[in-house]
């Protein structure tokens, strides 16, 4: 479904010198599977994410996804292509609803019903947050899930969400576990999570350990995670 | 009336045919139809163009519709309307004006509104100033309005102004003096601004009530070449609060600036003022760009909500 042949992205850092975020990446991500991407922080996640879904454009390399190289391609044809984003920090808006940002999501104006079964979805109380604008008055936790129910809203063949666990409360956290669940189980969808969190690598087909920008390690869960659950200070990985 | 001014009333004042309630509709610088009711009088003022709209006290649940069309390039218009709203009323008052200028003079209306709220009397007045043109027809439209206000006490002000397209060049002029005790002013202003058009928007409030507050909320956009100045002027003369903001985005080569001064002359005078002028904040489209939106769409949708 979505393949990366020997991505590198650059960026001149304050010296005006060619710094490397991302070094020679290939990845190979199969229809209907979990991945997640963990590794230190500064290894190059976010960036990964950031490649796929077309707000960076690597210095070179290939991103290949249903068989169409779309490595040039804007965000705007890569999501009609079927690649959602969920940021890590959701973007905060002046006079846009909840409800306008699931419309758009969605591709059309849904009823309200519609609308307010994926915030359901995600554990809101639709109806108090349905006519919300989308600002500062929201939480954290609370725009963080109204950002994952957008994922819901559009149902996309790939979902890519950066650090969904961040700023999350316990309770929901389990909850949101849950939906990242259903979401492959009954959708048979891709899924990629960038996560620092146990419980996500957990319930992931697949790891993939980025450090300095280059993947050191990657494989079944089963594999991996042993090796990350050492601790921090003994894991090969974060070293 | 022809097609051309219904239409013009339909996007101002949204009105479909005639009214409900009292309304004065003014084309092309003459009275066209009025109405009264038991409760609300309107009276043709004798030394100067305008009106003179007197609410009875205690008057609830009405509404006065005063739109102003122009449709003839080349005509100055000047009114003056008074409104007296009595004690206790609790009214809605529909004001607005629309250009169509089909040539290439300048065509132009200047409104000067003053209002008398009365004790305890509650107000929502909603303006809209909207301009167009004929193709080829390149006469400018410009608008002036002059809006006074006086706000006795335990009274309420709130002013939705509006003027989003089609409008030249203009000086919105809000003098506010919030006298009575516990006396309360909401304005809600929107503005924006294409190709070379120029607006400039200034507030002066007076809180002279004790423990009287003002909520005022400037949003512009400017686009193209257009061009706005913004400036606020709140003077605290007693125990009050009031807050200011200003919030604009600017476009392709617009200029904004904004000019915010708080005056406290009381010690227990709370005055807050908040600005901010910036271009669409990048991540907000990529966001929606991220959801399958173009550019263009993005960008439409952020200046919609943002105006809304």
């Amino acid at each position: 479904m979505l393949e990366l042949k020997n991505v590198s992205f650059e960026i001149k850092d304050e010296k005006d010198n060619d710094k490397e975020i991302i070094r020679d990446i290939s990845l190979e991500i199969d229809n209907n599977k979990f991945i997640a991407i963990t590794g230190p922080n500064g290894g190059g996640k976010s960036t990964l994410a950031k490649l796929i879904v077309g707000i960076y454009e690597p210095t070179s390399g290939q991103i290949i996804f249903n068989g169409q190289d779309i490595t040039h391609m804007s965000i705007t044809d890569r999501a009609k292509a079927g690649i959602s984003f969920a940021f890590q920090q959701p973007v905060r808006f002046k006079g846009i609803k909840v409800k306008d940002l699931i419309n758009y999501a969605a591709g059309r104006q849904l009823s309200i019903a519609a609308a307010c079964h994926f915030l359901s979805e995600v554990g809101l109380c639709a109806r108090d947050y349905i006519d919300r604008d989308v600002d500062a008055s929201l939480s954290g936790g609370e725009i963080k899930r109204i950002e994952i129910a957008t994922l819901l809203a559009r149902n996309t063949e790939l979902s890519v969400l950066d650090e969904p666990e961040a700023g999350i409360d316990l309770w929901s956290f389990s909850n949101l576990i849950k939906v990242f669940e259903k979401m492959r189980e009954e959708r048979e969808r891709s899924i990629i999570i960038i996560s620092h969190q146990e419980r996500i690598l957990n319930i992931a087909d697949e790891i993939v350990v980025l450090k300095d920008g280059q993947i050191v390690a990657q494989g079944p869960k089963d594999g991996i995670l042993p090796e990350l659950l050492k601790g921090t200070e003994g894991c090969r990985f974060y070293q | 009336m022809d097609k051309i001014q219904r239409d013009l009333l339909k996007t101002i004042a949204d009105i479909h045919e005639v009214p409900e309630g009292a309304y004065n509709i003014r084309a092309n610088g003459a009275t066209d139809s009025r109405a009264t009711t038991e409760n609300i009088n309107i009276v043709s003022k004798e030394d100067k163009p305008g009106i003179d709209i007197i609410i009875k006290a205690g008057t609830k649940n009405e509404s006065v519709h005063i739109p102003v069309i122009i449709s003839e390039t080349g005509l100055k218009d000047l009114v003056y309307n008074d409104f007296y709203i009595g004690d206790d009323a609790d009214v809605v008052i529909v004001a607005g004006c629309g250009i169509h200028n089909c040539g290439t003079e300048l065509s132009q209306h200047d409104g000067i509104h003053t209002f008398h709220v009365g004790k305890n009397a509650r107000v929502k007045y909603i303006e809209k100033h909207y301009g167009e043109n004929d193709e080829d027809a390149t006469g400018e439209n410009v608008m002036n309005p002059t809006t006074i206000v006086y706000v006795e006490e335990g009274g309420y002000m709130e002013m939705e102004t509006t003027q989003i397209k089609g409008i030249d060049s203009t000086v919105r002029d809000t003098k506010a003096y919030i006298q009575g005790e516990g006396a309360k002013l909401v304005v809600r202003d929107k503005l924006m601004t294409h190709g070379r058009q120029h607006a400039d928007a200034i507030f002066d409030v007076e809180m002279n009530g004790f423990e009287s507050t003002c909520d005022l909320i400037s949003r512009a956009v400017a686009r193209d070449d257009s061009t706005q100045t913004f400036k606020a002027n709140i003077i605290g003369n007693a125990k009050c609060s009031s807050h200011t903001e200003c919030d604009a985005i600017i476009m392709d080569n617009a200029k904004i600036s904004a000019s915010p001064e708080i005056v406290a002359n009381d010690l227990d005078a709370a005055l807050i003022h908040e600005a901010a002028i910036g271009r669409i904040a990048g991540e907000q489209l990529i966001k929606l760009m991220t959801l399958g939106l173009s550019q263009e769409a993005a960008e439409q949708e952020i200046i919609a909500g943002f105006l809304k």
